[in-house]
């Protein structure tokens, strides 16, 4: 009876690890097979036209590598500079306690909320553009990567501190000169995937950077991004074939991003000890 | 110059409110070895960190006393504390280069200092990595990692980023607790060249060690009730090992406990 039980929780649970693989891999080979065709040197370099809007998405594709790019910058000394001071200046207390719950709390706020605030506040400065959404985008990814930071940061090893202490450094160049550089490929890692975040977001663009189908050169400028293409090609009908192309390339971007955090995350593990 | 490196006098050591060393005197003098030995948590490793006021980074840390370096009390406040830790610099038990090159571990303290010039450092990387008896042996590879050194090797090049920056005094906890025989005797014959130019305090576990190398013993044992470190006997190494003068030094150098 025991090993009848035993067998059947086995079999449940194999099923449900089966169930998630089979459905990433029926939801990329749809896209797959939906996409595949449309994917071509002319859709990766030339603009859209006519009301089908066939033809290239090139101004999307820079759109999101230009904001998304603008936002890693943006947020990148914002959250190293952010995790630097609470591991190492602040007086572990009710300040630190707050920051900390503060970012959490921020990671949980709806993106949608976020491009509110980022049209409220920026783009009644900027207009729809490419630093509204950018800016809109640091200020959501900002918790994701400055935690990853601060995890980084107390991951350098004691004995490397005191080594550089030791030698007569100051806390500045103890953290400028070692503590940064050993805990930069993890830093990078949690970069990544803020701006892999970035990269997928749909609602703080369009509320910020706009839907103008522009190839955007100054940071004032607005554009559309591919999630904000793909999603005004389904909303409106438009074109599914498109709209699918559009996924496809997405998720091999997004997918990119994720491999290129784990390499870097485990290029960190043998650097580090 | 005069006799002593380090004067230490009613020095009392706290971590939160747990006394760890209590009240010692004494003097090391310079230009000579000077060995800390004793049982495991006996306070010789905070000792040696508060000649370069290394425990200063535990937050609820406390000092009271005196440590002269040279006349001069190193916690007075107008003590700078990096120029201290550049004149009395520290080698660690477990070998700890910078996941940097070779050249980048040896060449950091004197960056940090205020040293650019290439051709400056290269000379300074050179001739320290001699004096650490390494030269030879990564002369060719000062771009590898430090970190592909072997552990006497990683040691060796501790003490070569340390010598760089040019100290009065060397600490060492341990150097060589670490590493494999071989290595330990390379590192040995490198302490006793190096005493010809350096004051030496080294924290070490081994007796054998201690003997041969250190010109002077200092034996530090924890009370049993309290905990707190209190330096029993001091004096030359042959005096110490041959004729211990208190009970409890000659238990611990033959072997009874510890």
């Amino acid at each position: 009876m025991r090993r009848i039980e035993d067998k059947i929780a086995i079999a449940l649970l194999w099923m449900s690890s089966l169930i998630v693989l089979a459905f990433l891999f029926v939801l990329l080979g749809y896209i797959l097979i939906k996409g595949l065709p449309v994917l071509s040197p002319r859709f990766l370099f030339s603009f859209p036209h006519g009301v089908e809007a066939r033809g290239g998405i090139l101004p999307m594709i820079a759109a999101t590598f230009y904001l998304t790019i603008l936002a890693g910058f943006i947020v990148s000394p914002i959250a190293i500079g952010g995790a630097v001071y609470l591991t190492q200046y602040a007086k572990p207390g009710r300040l630190v306690r707050m920051i900390r719950f503060g970012a959490d709390a921020l990671s949980s706020v709806p993106s949608i909320v976020f491009g509110l605030f980022g049209l409220a506040l920026f783009v009644s400065i900027f207009g729809y553009s490419m630093i509204a959404g950018g800016l809109t985008l640091s200020l959501m990814i900002l918790p994701v990567v400055m935690r990853a930071s601060e995890d980084a940061i107390l991951a350098v090893p004691r004995s490397f501190r005191e080594a550089s202490f030791g030698l007569g450094a100051t806390q500045w160049q103890t953290i400028k000169n070692v503590m940064i550089p050993v805990a930069l490929p993890r830093i990078l890692t949690g970069l990544i995937l803020g701006i892999g975040r970035a990269f997928g977001e749909t609602a703080a663009v369009f509320l910020t950077a706009g839907m103008a189908i522009n190839l955007p050169f100054l940071p004032t400028e607005p554009g559309r991004t591919m999630t904000v293409h793909l999603y005004l090609l389904a909303t409106e009908g438009i074109s599914l074939d498109i709209a699918f192309g559009t996924a496809l390339l997405l998720s091999i971007f997004i997918l990119s991003f994720n491999f290129l955090a784990r390499y870097m995350g485990r290029r960190s593990v043998k650097g580090g000890r | 110059m005069s006799e002593y490196a380090f004067e230490v006098r009613d020095l009392d050591f706290w971590y939160d409110d747990f006394k760890a060393l209590d009240d010692l005197t004494f003097g090391i003098r310079a230009n000579a070895i000077t060995a800390f030995i004793g049982p495991s948590g006996c306070g010789k490793s905070t000792l040696l960190r508060c000649l370069n006021r290394l425990n200063d980074l535990l937050p609820d840390a406390k000092v009271e006393g005196t440590i002269e370096l040279f006349d001069k009390n190193i916690y007075d406040d107008d003590v700078d504390i990096p120029t201290l830790r550049k004149r009395v610099a520290m080698i660690f038990q477990q070998p700890n280069p910078f996941p940097f090159s070779i050249y980048d571990n040896v060449a950091y303290g004197p960056r940090i200092h205020g040293v650019k010039k290439k051709s400056e450092l290269d000379d300074v990387v050179e001739s320290t990595l001699e004096k650490a008896a390494l030269w030879r042996e990564v002369k060719d590879k000062l771009s590898d990692s430090g970190l592909e050194l072997s552990g006497g090797q990683q040691q060796r090049l501790c003490i070569a980023r340390a010598l760089a920056v040019n100290p009065e005094v060397l600490l060492m906890d341990e150097p060589c607790s670490a590493i494999d025989p071989i290595s330990t005797q390379k590192i040995e014959d490198l302490i006793h060249e190096l005493k010809k130019k350096l004051t030496i305090v080294m924290v070490t576990h081994n007796m054998q060690q201690a003997a041969r190398i250190s010109s002077w013993t200092a034996f530090l044992l924890a009370e049993v009730e309290s905990g707190s470190a209190k330096l029993i006997e001091y004096g030359k190494t042959n005096e110490i090992f041959t004729r211990p003068k208190d009970k409890r030094t000659e238990n611990y150098i033959t072997g009874r406990f510890g």
